[in-house]
């Protein structure tokens, strides 16, 4: 939800990245991402820390 | 004498000066310190029972009281919206022309609904974050015969149990009339499940499910075309409805976003001591900060008290004593006569339990206890 608004709010080209905990939006955001045709740069996890990283497009 | 000028009489800011009146009472009898709460309204409104209005369950006018009521005495109290903040110099400018010195500024002045972003929401659909929004929703209802009533929630929003609490409500409102079976409820949720608290999302599931409700997760409305009565999805669904509900997004006011002080009119803020970044006697509070957490007035409420201990203790020893820990409690109304509630913290998440009719009673006890919470009693 919290990249949804940031996304929002950015200009097209801008980067963002989300730290998450939450394993459900890890699992959603790349899904939502591809759905809505921004790009997913970078997807990881360390320790438990789920860093997803986008750019918007559109 | 120590200023502490507070921006904003909603729920945040007016716990935050009773607070702070109730701690510095000595303090301010020897006029070493002043609390001054500036407000856009004289007027304090129960923003929760709109949803109760939009029911017909409760009216508008028992939204609200007179703010200077609520106040504990010693409060410097007006009705002076701010217009500028000089932080460089510890000042904020009113629309009156005033000058307010500070040496700590608490800045809280909410959030707005702003279904105007999306094409066609702003016409078409109905809401409940305004009184006027909240009486044509119910007579919306009332003329109801039936069809599809689709809900759908824009991001960020205010109060994040309203789009499950307006389904169940809907779902025993239709009931009652005897027309359940004339309509299909159509719930859309953002984000890949039906609530952003994963614990909630997986029981409002469950509760769906045995009530009929379908649902449709990852659709975010990108526009309503009201001639065909459909809602154009950015995923790229379009799907018809005959009552369109919203929950629409929500903007921070206008004075932060033409201070510059926020994109989007929120905050940035330290979620542990509510520190405006990079301003160490400057704090925000409620749906203001940009912390990544349920605008509600319960997250207002807590933040205000932890506050509150704060700036009581800098005043007092010059230091802060304590953080806020992400503390939140909302209620769920389940429908017309059960409630549950969700209680979390930044590192625990919610436990729902299984709607009840004794909770839905707290709830309505709550709508009339809020003016002594709101007091500094409760």
């Amino acid at each position: 939800m919290e990249l949804i608004a940031a996304l929002k709010l950015a200009e097209v080209g801008d980067e963002l990245e989300v730290l998450s905990t939450d394993k459900g939006s890890a699992n959603d955001i790349p899904e939502w991402i591809n759905k809505v045709g921004h790009q997913l740069l970078e997807c990881r996890e360390e320790d438990g820390v789920h860093y997803i990283r986008v750019r918007k497009t559109r | 004498m120590k200023k502490i000028v507070i921006v904003g009489g909603g729920t945040g800011g007016t716990i935050l000066a009773n607070n702070l009146a109730r701690r510095l009472t000595a303090e301010l009898k020897a006029q070493k310190v002043s609390i001054t709460l500036l407000s856009a309204s004289d007027k304090h409104m129960y923003q929760p029972g709109l949803l109760y209005v939009a029911f017909g369950r409760m009216s508008s006018q028992e939204l609200y009281q007179d703010q200077v009521s609520l106040l504990e005495p010693g409060i410097i109290f007006h009705v002076d919206p701010v217009t500028a903040f000089d932080m460089d110099n510890n000042q904020v400018l009113s629309e009156s022309g005033s000058k307010y010195d500070y040496d700590h500024l608490v800045i809280c002045t909410g959030s707005r609904p702003n279904p105007e972003s999306v094409p066609g929401l702003a016409e078409h659909a109905n809401h409940v974050y305004t009184v006027e929004a909240a009486e044509k929703t119910f007579r919306s209802l009332q003329q109801f015969e039936g069809g599809r009533v689709m809900i759908v929630t824009g991001v960020p929003h205010k109060c994040p149990m309203v789009p499950l609490e307006l389904t169940f409500m809907m779902h025993d409102y239709f009931k009652d009339r005897g027309i359940l079976d004339k309509v299909e409820l159509y719930y859309t949720y953002p984000i890949g499940r039906l609530h952003s608290l994963e614990n909630v999302g997986k029981w409002a599931q469950g509760e769906f499910d045995k009530m009929g409700v379908q649902y449709e997760t990852l659709f975010n409305v990108k526009e309503v075309d009201g001639d065909h009565h459909q809602v154009h999805s950015e995923e790229g669904s379009v799907i018809d409805y005959d009552l369109l509900i919203t929950i629409p997004p929500h903007s921070g006011m206008p004075v932060i976003l033409e201070n510059a002080l926020g994109a989007g009119g929120w905050i940035p803020t330290n979620p542990a001591t509510l520190q405006m970044e990079g301003r160490d006697n400057v704090f925000v509070l409620g749906d203001t900060t940009n912390i990544p957490i349920s605008k509600a007035g319960s997250t207002a409420h807590y933040e205000a008290e932890a506050l509150g201990e704060n700036l009581a203790a800098l005043v007092r020893q010059g230091t802060m004593v304590r953080t806020y820990e992400g503390k939140v409690f909302c209620f769920i109304e389940a429908g017309k006569d059960r409630a549950t509630y969700a209680s979390f913290d930044y590192k625990h998440p919610p436990q729902p339990q299984p709607p009840t009719q004794m909770m839905h009673w707290f709830k309505l006890a709550y709508n009339k206890l809020y003016w002594n919470s709101v007091r500094g009693l409760l």
